[in-house]
């Protein structure tokens, strides 16, 4: 369960971009997933929990966007979709293909509030 | 180590170097921040901070991954009988509780630094540089990191190593690299370790395995060795010897390599960073 680990990682992300914007509350937080990062969406939403208690960002919602799999072929040049342990060309079938999404695991963006409350 | 290496970034101050993103006031008070950054960033820093200390030593440093009791321990006892001095290794092991496997290195005299993971599942490059701290990387050739036996979790960490290794044994079966392919796409070599025992589990076909290799898009040569009929033990000796000569060419050209692949983070770290680099970009090795 690295999962939890990559929480933490993130929420020491969203903490210092809070530090550093002053704010007293993240609202959302939007992280970005391939299936090829090795980090599974429903793992890392059950470690959120743990890993933002008692931060900035303990009420914060954590929303997962799946990033497709795309490899380029080497030997046709075409663009495809492809699937984790099938990373071959769609259009001439090679497996000589570079991946050119689907490893990311990227936090996105942060929505947080900032000033004193009213 | 750190205190000779110049390199002051540290955990706490690492987000003053990354910028802070493009920042988008909606309304009064609420902020939306576009970052893209990747979630192991601080990671990363730290593995490529790891690989600067091996290359200034001119070492080659190798992460083993398997599932648990693939072989791992054995292919390095039986690296070094059959190293026979030849080249100056040390290993780091990564061990959930117990130090056995560190015990049965240094059994065979060469240096191996524990590291208790707990209950951890992988390595990170914090864990390995921490163990740096406490060996003497002076003179070394070759630095072997034995990370937590698991197919799944060790492939996300960049430890700072120039290669992997991944190790699958002939009892595990041969779709594992279909089972794990994040494990198996970032292998550099892979090794069918317990080849003895292909006649006896003779629904293992190799051939099988390497096309499930293929089908990841990876073409890293697949060797298969044997502790027990010290098979494959030669070729495993070449390709480490060729990685050696590669590693020093490449340093004596200013240059350093990471594993064939990296999450996609580890280039996107790069990009934000622009032309920050370490002060001590000095590289120089040892004959
Ligand atoms: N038949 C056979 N058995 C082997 C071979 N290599 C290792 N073994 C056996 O496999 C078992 C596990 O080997 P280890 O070297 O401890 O495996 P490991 O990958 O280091 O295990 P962990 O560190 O616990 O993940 C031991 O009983 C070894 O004797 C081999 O080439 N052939
Ligand atoms: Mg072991
Ligand atoms: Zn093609
Ligand atoms: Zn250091």
């Amino acid at each position: 369960m690295h999962e939890l680990s990559v929480c933490q990682a993130l929420i020491r992300e969203v903490e210092a971009l809070a530090r550093e914007h002053e704010a007293r509350l993240v609202e959302q937080i939007v992280v970005r997933l391939g299936p090829l990062s090795g980090v599974e969406a429903h793992l890392l939403q059950q470690a959120y929990p743990l890993a933002c208690a008692g931060t900035v960002a303990e009420s914060a919602e954590l929303v997962v966007e799946a990033v497709p799999i795309r490899v380029e072929c080497k030997s046709c040049g075409a663009e495809t979709e492809a699937k984790a342990n099938r990373l071959l060309c769609g259009e001439c079938g090679d497996w000589r293909t570079r991946l050119v999404g689907g490893d990311e695991m990227v936090l996105a963006s942060v929505s947080m509030m900032t000033g004193t409350e009213h | 180590m750190c205190d000779t290496c110049g390199c002051n970034v540290t955990h706490g101050n690492a987000h003053l170097v990354q910028a802070g993103g493009k920042l988008e006031k909606t309304e009064q008070g609420r902020e939306s921040l576009t970052v893209l950054k990747n979630l192991l960033s601080e990671n990363d820093h730290q593995a490529g901070h790891n690989r600067e200390h091996f290359d200034r030593r001119g070492i080659l440093a190798v992460n083993l991954m398997s599932s648990p009791g693939a072989g791992k321990t054995a292919l390095l006892e039986s690296t070094i009988d059959a190293l026979n001095g030849e080249y100056k290794v040390a290993v780091i092991e990564g061990d959930l509780e117990t130090e056995n496997d560190a015990e049965r290195i240094r059994k065979r005299g060469v240096e191996a630094i524990q590291i208790s993971t707990g209950s951890a599942c992988h390595l990170d490059a914090h864990m390995v540089h921490d163990a740096l701290h406490h060996m003497d990387l002076n003179g070394l050739d070759i630095v072997f990191i034995e990370n937590v036996g698991n197919l799944v979790c060790p492939a996300s960490f960049d430890l700072g190593q120039h290669r992997n290794i991944t190790l699958l044994s002939v009892p595990e079966g041969d779709d594992k690299p279909a089972k794990y392919p994040v494990m198996f796409r970032a292998a550099d070599l892979v090794l069918l370790t317990k080849a003895d025992l292909l006649p006896v589990l003779d629904d293992f076909q190799p051939q099988r395995a390497e096309r499930y290799l293929r089908e990841l898009a990876n073409d890293a040569p697949v060797l298969h060795t044997s502790v027990r009929s010290g098979a494959g033990v030669e070729q495993w000796l070449a390709w480490l010897g060729t990685e050696l000569t590669a590693q020093r060419q490449r340093l004596a050209q200013g240059e350093t390599a990471r594993p064939a692949v990296q999450p996609e983070g580890a280039t996107l770290h790069a990009g934000e960073h622009g032309g920050h680099h370490h002060p001590h970009h000095h590289l120089h090795h040892h004959d």
